[in-house]
């Protein structure tokens, strides 16, 4: 549904963008993951027609960015960082206008925006000044306005900034509410956030991708081996060792007294292994678990992977 | 058009919610009808003292000694005036970032302009109509020649849309408000004033200058005359004005 190839773009001198090539099929939910400032406002501008890359091409439902604009602009809601709120209009006013300008009819436009109110729970506002509205409900009115046109595709742009954490509950469900009917592409530095709604990542860090994969298979692709943590009740000097001697252990380490961070081979499942030990010496076990890399570990390692191998 | 329309509602909603507007108008309305009020007594002093010195039944000119001076201070103070109607057109979509909802429509950036400079060309004759006050209360109590003031009202509203085109262009050039005004009327000024320019200026470019002037125009309709030269020249300032309108909000998408 979307193809980007070689996309670039520079601002001045800098370039924000460089040669991103990704694909999102139709339905997907998609995130964007990065630091601050590594391209991921740009991209999104250049996908909703915004602004025009340097270089590079993105083609959405066939239709060229550059060439067509139009037409993608009839598929597109977009939010953007800041949402673009009129703040002396009135939330149906605004978002009826919303909807004219992206074509929906007079006769519908009434029940697009009454449909797009129910669905971000804005009834309760729809008739106050968004001036007057707390940020939660007016990043809700931008999400509206997103999709009031009832779009293929919706672009988002950290949908849950500045948020308190209810509101951001909240938000993630409309999002996942939407992600049954709608192709999403949304960006956010926070990582829960991407690990609860989105399927795919696609992590951008200094305007280059860092990585594209499903969930699972970055968390899989990542743990170059595995991890156990073990903790034990006994504090002797010679469990270190008896731990390192064990077959397919590569690295052992005193986290806290009585907690070890035992990294061993992928696929050794030595669980078993560590706990017989751990019993036959009498440690007094007290938990023993498999760390799974999170989201976090990831893009810290991949962004900082990434800057290792450009230094 | 459509589209057009669209845009223009909006504005022309965010014009009569806003202080601004009704500021502006009340202001207006107030100094124009102050100096038509002096204009107009200087002229009943004048008529009473010809009365009383040659006699009745000669009559002075109400169009020539009234209405003709009424609609050229009428375009001084619109000159101060609409480019703060139009200054928040483009500096306020930008700074506020709502610009962003209408680039990502499926409209042109040309019916962006176009909107917004119809609903600035509406804001503006609604209040050019609402001091027509002056010119109802003279066909009224006097026998003025009606062909003289319709022109001039032609006259007039052409030369609004020359302002409102310079002024879209000055705010399309920003995000700062004030910084838009100030360019505008330093523009509209400029080319009011540009004519004054011909006697120093060598004999082609002074015919030039004298060309471009807004005022030398406006004379012409003010006296009762359409000249296609005059249509020529306010048609091209307009569209001139909003071409580089568009010419700078698109290269600002490219920056």
């Amino acid at each position: 549904m979307i193809e980007v190839e070689q996309l670039s773009k520079s601002y001045g001198p800098r370039e924000a963008i460089r040669n991103l090539s990704f694909q999102i099929e139709k339905g997907e939910v998609v995130g964007f993951l990065g630091p601050n400032g590594a391209g991921k406002s740009t991209t999104m501008n250049i996908l909703s027609c915004i602004m025009p890359a340097s270089s590079g091409s993105v083609k959405i439902c066939g239709f060229d960015v550059f060439e067509q604009t139009l037409e993608i602009r009839k598929l597109i809601g977009y939010l953007p960082e800041t949402p673009p709120l009129y703040s002396d209009m009135v939330v149906s006013d605004y978002l009826t206008f919303a909807a004219r300008l992206r074509n929906v009819p007079s006769g519908k436009a009434q029940s697009a925006v009454e449909q797009a109110v129910e669905k971000c729970s804005l009834q309760d506002v729809s008739n106050r000044i968004i001036g007057r509205l707390s940020k939660g409900y007016q990043q809700r009115v931008g999400i509206a306005q997103a999709l009031v046109h009832d779009p293929d595709i919706l672009i988002l742009d950290e949908p849950t900034i500045g948020l308190d954490p209810i509101q951001i509950i909240e938000i993630r469900k409309l999002i996942q509410d939407l992600a049954s009917s709608h192709t999403i592409i949304l960006s956010s530095h926070i990582l829960p956030e991407i690990t609860q709604i989105c399927k795919r990542v696609i992590i951008i860090s200094d305007g280059e991708i860092a990585a594209v994969d499903s969930l699972e298979s970055l968390t899989t692709r990542l743990h170059k081996g595995e991890r156990l943590i073990l903790k034990v009740r006994q504090n002797d000097s010679d469990i270190i060792e008896k731990l390192r001697a064990l077959n397919q252990v590569n690295t052992v380490v005193e986290q806290e007294t009585g907690q070890f961070t035992i990294d061993c081979e992928p696929g050794s499942n030595i669980q078993e292994t560590v706990a017989k030990l751990a019993l036959d010496n009498n440690w007094g076990i007290v938990e023993l678990k498999q760390a799974s890399m999170t989201l976090e570990d990831i893009f810290l390692k991949l962004t900082l992977e990434e800057k290792e191998v450009t230094q | 058009m459509k589209n057009v329309w669209i845009v223009a509602k909006r504005d022309l909603g965010s014009f009569f919610n806003s202080p601004v507007f009704y500021c502006v108008t009340t202001v207006f309305l107030i100094l124009y009808g102050f100096i038509f009020f002096n204009i107009l007594n200087y002229f009943s002093f004048q008529s009473f003292q010809s009365h009383q010195l040659r006699g009745a039944n000669i009559g002075l000119n109400l169009n020539e000694m009234v209405i003709e001076p009424s609609f050229q201070n009428m375009a001084v103070i619109l000159l101060l005036i609409i480019p703060l109607i139009t200054m928040r057109s483009f500096s306020e979509e930008k700074k506020s970032k709502t610009f962003a909802l209408l680039l990502s429509s499926p409209i042109h950036l040309e019916e962006i302009i176009l909107g917004k400079f119809l609903a600035c060309m509406i804001v503006t004759g609604l209040m050019i109509l609402l001091s027509g006050y002056s010119t109802g209360y003279l066909i009224f109590a006097g026998q003025p020649e009606t062909g003289p003031i319709l022109t001039g009202y032609l006259g007039i509203l052409l030369m609004t849309g020359c302002y409102v085109a310079m002024g879209l262009f000055a705010s399309s050039l920003t995000d700062n408000q004030i910084i838009a005004a100030v360019i505008s009327f330093g523009l509209a000024l400029f080319m009011w004033v540009i004519g004054w320019g011909a006697q120093s200026a060598g004999p082609v470019l002074g015919q030039v200058f004298e060309y471009l002037s807004l005022i030398t125009h406006l004379e012409h309709f003010l006296k009762g005359l359409i000249d296609s030269s005059d249509l020529v020249y306010y048609f091209s300032f307009i569209l001139f004005g909003l071409f580089l309108t568009q010419r700078v909000l698109e290269s600002s998408r490219w920056r």
